[in-house]
């Protein structure tokens, strides 16, 4: 038999991989088997030991080594002779500017956020570089070519924004597990353990706008305070104190299931350290990281749904170990789903309030999961979608237009297909990214700072990276290395101002142009003024602007409270 | 289930699977031995797949030696030489398996497949084989059968950028949970042979046509004495008159197997490799399935081709065989 040819397409192709983990790893294994020769792949992370479940290139020694780096190495292994060039870098970096994307044939994405994706689609757009798109999670998985002019970019569909949640539902008035973990994750473990300078909404409740001086100290150890009592004073101010308080308020309750107040002394009435003082359950020289509550109180499986008793146990014992064993790191913490202490505080302290509140409890297993908004993974699915990236790639690479697919990976089948394979669509000629639609915002002039423009309309939701704000001639806002002091403090002195209030007013009937130079988008944004419109919940609290909600109704946006 | 706990490394190792599929199919994926025969590029990518999800023991079978077909889609051989000369297919695959997770067992069993009795597959829960002549997968086949376990059988083939499985769990009892309660199904595969004896005309019209195909080039390897995948353009034309005489006696129109899908599984006997990561993956998910308990298994064949890059699963069971 004689050995086929590779085909010409793949033989001279340059391409940009961006992603190492999942899905790069089965697509650089793929794409070197298929006779790709040269391949750059572009990821900013190293490797960790949930990894090694389906990123089959890399083994334990590898654990805390770039991803990109050991890919490579792993891959020339069984291909010697191909070049594969690493880079651990973020894609958002401006060394990756359109220049860079221009080099290449076709970029594969394997990515796992929206907003690298949204960057890279931008990148690509300018350059004029094919892009297959791709999408993994637990069984389901997709894989998607977006060429410029010829089919939808990656963001002609808008894409879902991650689940947030009104402030009022996280400190008041909960109904679902996940409520309690964002309010023991972001506002108690924070308000304990994290910067003492960030505002914290842990104390805010409804009507009460004197939130007295008194409640700035409750968080605070008092001096030589023993650590249990420090310990249940939390306990019983926010599971007890804070309850009862909400409780006095009749309306919030009118149509809600009341909560109950948890005091330790019902729970756990005995003290838990049987011995003054001394951190004696460990040696001294624990290692930071392998400190736990669980382990210190003998229990042993992450699966298991605590009793409220263990819980209260659990929680004690993690504020105590945090304090006694990693004292150093308090006021300086942020919840890292892989730091086990962390964990087990967070799932005993939204265990107990959803305890309070009658919503089931849940194991440290799933909790974990929640609060690390961890994405549940498998080789195959990876191994199915890196297999139909390649196949699509190629495609590309034989400028087959009209054999290009957008396929889905399915978990049942749908008439008779696990892979179901569609046309791709024509660009949205509405979409503001490819086809320069202008948009129009509905805002509040007199309100709204040029620091919350910038970062929740510019940054967020129009996900450009490095920004630069214009009305008319007039320079508002932009980000650089290269610009003059004075600019600087100009820009930083616009950004707290209102926007009726900027040297160059932006009012109703204004037209800016909001830019990023790296993705080369260019976005001409209508103001409007519109006054607020205070929404008195059923829980009568004033939600400010911490909770909001943006709508995108065509090219219109408004801004939505509470 | 067991009353086993997942030891503190396995927790830490398969969090995100565990996620996927829970702690209890984990368990019995550990207990799990899976044979395997024909070390092409698309089972070596089954194997990855389930050595990495924590199978028990993955056995493999293939005393073939390395060739340059072998080494364009089997990414567990080394392209040395020097490291490769004197040992098998299977030596190798499992060298480089051993190296995804310690906690797996895989080895080696040297020989003929078709000449192993009935003891050896008793030892395990699912065999894989591929790359093997008609008569050996409804022998192998029929050995599983007669176990008094359930054996999971499948045979899994790649030709050119084409992929087809088959699945015979034998009668298989599941169960499912519909909102609150947990529903039992029940299954009930037909062998292989039983499967490819259903008469053509009885089969639903739009049907894949890579299943016809298939079996074509089968019968036509069959009667020349071929191994599997040794053809060439030459046997083309003798490719087209067994699907001649095979639709005479199915009464089957011949327009149905085109020519362009006959000549390229003849030509292209070598594997693409992104197929092989398609149908490798598929497979492993499948077998998860059956081990697990877990999940719709698919029945009964499963067909890829990348030309119109639909999956698509066929249920062909003869009703008139013997049941």
């Amino acid at each position: 038999m004689d050995s086929p040819p590779p085909l010409s397409a793949i033989k001279d192709a340059k391409v940009l991989m961006v992603g190492a983990g999942g899905i790069g790893c089965e697509l650089l294994k793929t794409l070197a088997l298929s006779g790709f020769p040269d391949i750059h792949i572009i990821d900013m992370d190293t490797i960790e030991v949930s990894n090694l479940n389906r990123q089959f290139l890399f083994r334990q020694k590898h654990v805390g080594q770039s991803k990109a780096k050991v890919a490579r190495e792993a891959v020339l292994r069984f291909r010697p002779n191909i070049s594969i060039t690493p880079y651990h870098a973020n894609v958002k970096d401006p060394d990756f500017n359109v220049d860079f994307f221009k080099q290449f044939s076709v970029v594969l994405n394997g990515l796992d956020n929206l907003d690298a994706r949204r960057h890279v689609n931008r990148l690509c757009l300018a350059a004029d570089v094919p892009l297959v798109e791709s999408g993994t999670t637990g069984f389901l998985g997709q894989v998607t070519v977006h060429l410029k002019g010829k089919t939808e970019c990656y963001e002609c569909q808008p894409k879902p924004a991650p689940k947030s949640y009104p402030v009022c539902t996280i400190t008041s008035t909960p109904s679902k597990f996940v409520h309690c973990i964002v309010w023991a994750k972001d506002l108690l473990f924070a308000k304990l353990f994290g910067d003492k300078a960030q505002d914290n909404d842990l104390n805010v409740r409804s009507g009460n706008a004197s939130t007295s001086d008194h409640t700035e100290d409750v968080f605070e150890r008092r001096k030589d305070e023993d650590i249990e009592e420090y310990g249940r004073r939390i306990y019983d101010h926010v599971f007890g104190y804070n309850i009862e308080v909400a409780l006095a308020n009749e309306e919030t309750w009118k149509n809600r299931s009341k909560p109950r107040p948890i005091y330790s002394k019902d729970v756990l009435p005995e003290r838990l350290i049987k011995q003054n003082g001394n951190m004696d359950s460990a040696s001294a020289t624990d290692n930071p990281s392998s400190v736990s509550a669980m382990a210190s109180l003998g229990m042993k499986n992450p699966q298991e749904i605590w009793s409220l008793m263990e819980n209260s146990k659990i929680f004690l014992e993690a504020l105590k170990l945090f304090f006694g064993k990693r004292g150093k790191e308090v006021g300086n913490l942020s919840f890292d789903k892989d730091d086990q202490l962390a964990v087990e505080f967070v799932t005993s302290a939204a265990n107990i309030r959803a305890s309070s509140f009658g919503i089931s409890l849940h194991s440290l297993f799933e909790s974990k999961g929640i609060a690390g908004n961890i994405v549940h993974a498998v080789a195959t699915t990876n191994a199915i979608i890196a297999g139909l990236i390649v196949i699509e790639a190629i495609k590309v690479l034989q400028k087959d237009a009209r054999s290009y697919r957008m396929t889905y990976c399915l978990e049942h089948p749908s008439k008779k297909m696990l892979l179901m394979p569609v046309e791709p669509y024509e660009p949205n000629k509405s979409c503001y990214v490819c086809s320069e639609t202008p948009l129009s915002l509905e805002i509040n002039t007199h309100r709204s700072t040029l620091r919350e423009f910038v970062d929740k309309i510019v940054k967020a939701k129009l996900g450009m990276n490095l920004p630069l704000i214009m009305h008319g001639s007039a320079l508002l806002y932009e980000v650089g290395d290269d610009l003059e002091e004075d600019m600087v403090t100009n820009y930083a002195a616009n950004l707290e101002k209102v926007l009726s209030e900027l040297p160059s007013p932006v009012t109703s009937g204004t037209l800016l142009t909001v830019e990023d130079l790296q993705q080369e988008l260019t976005c001409n944004i209508s103001i409007k003024h519109r006054s607020l419109t205070l929404c008195l919940c059923l829980c009568l609290c004033l939600c400010l602007s911490l909770s909001l909600s943006l709508s995108v109704h065509r090219d219109v946006w408004w801004w939505d409270f509470c | 289930m067991d009353g086993e706990e997942l030891t503190q490394q396995e927790t830490e190792l398969y969090d995100r699977q565990i996620r996927v599929w829970g702690v209890d199919a984990q368990r019995r994926l550990s207990k799990a031995n899976v044979l395997v025969c024909g070390m092409t590029g698309t089972v070596a990518e089954f194997c990855k797949n389930i050595v990495l999800a924590g199978v028990g023991s993955v056995t493999l079978v293939d005393d073939g030696v390395v060739t340059e077909a072998a080494l364009s889609a089997n990414f567990l051989i080394p392209p040395d030489e020097s490291v490769s000369k004197g040992r098998t297919l299977a030596e190798l695959c499992c060298d480089s398996l051993l190296e995804f997770n310690s906690m797996v067992r895989v080895s080696v069993e040297k020989g003929d497949i078709s000449s192993f009795g009935e003891d050896f597959f008793s030892k395990f829960d699912v065999v894989v084989i591929s790359s093997s002549s008609l008569a050996t997968k409804k022998l192998i086949n029929e050995k599983c059968r007669r176990l008094l376990r359930r054996v999971a059988f499948y045979t899994v083939d790649c030709r050119d950028s084409c992929g087809e499985i088959f699945v015979d769990l034998q009668n298989y009892k599941y169960t499912k949970k519909k909102v609150d309660e947990a529903v039992e199904f029940e299954l009930k595969y037909p062998s292989f042979e039983e499967a490819i004896t259903t008469p053509w005309k009885r089969l639903p019209r739009r049907m894949a046509r890579l299943y016809f195909a298939m079996r074509v080039i089968e019968k036509f390897e069959e009667a020349e004495g071929r191994k599997p995948g040794e053809t060439s353009i030459l046997d083309f034309p003798g490719v087209m008159k067994k699907r001649q005489e095979l639709c005479e006696e199915e009464s089957f129109n011949e327009s149905q197997i085109p020519d362009y899908l006959l000549e390229r599984l003849v030509v292209g006997t070598r594997e693409f490799p992104p197929v092989c990561a398609v149908i490798g993956g598929i497979l492993g998910q499948e077998v998860i399935k059956a081990i697990s308990g877990k999940g719709d298994p698919l029945k009964n064949f499963f067909f890829f081709d990348a030309f119109d890059g639909k999956g698509i699963i066929e249920d062909i069971s003869n009703p008139d065989a013997a049941s």
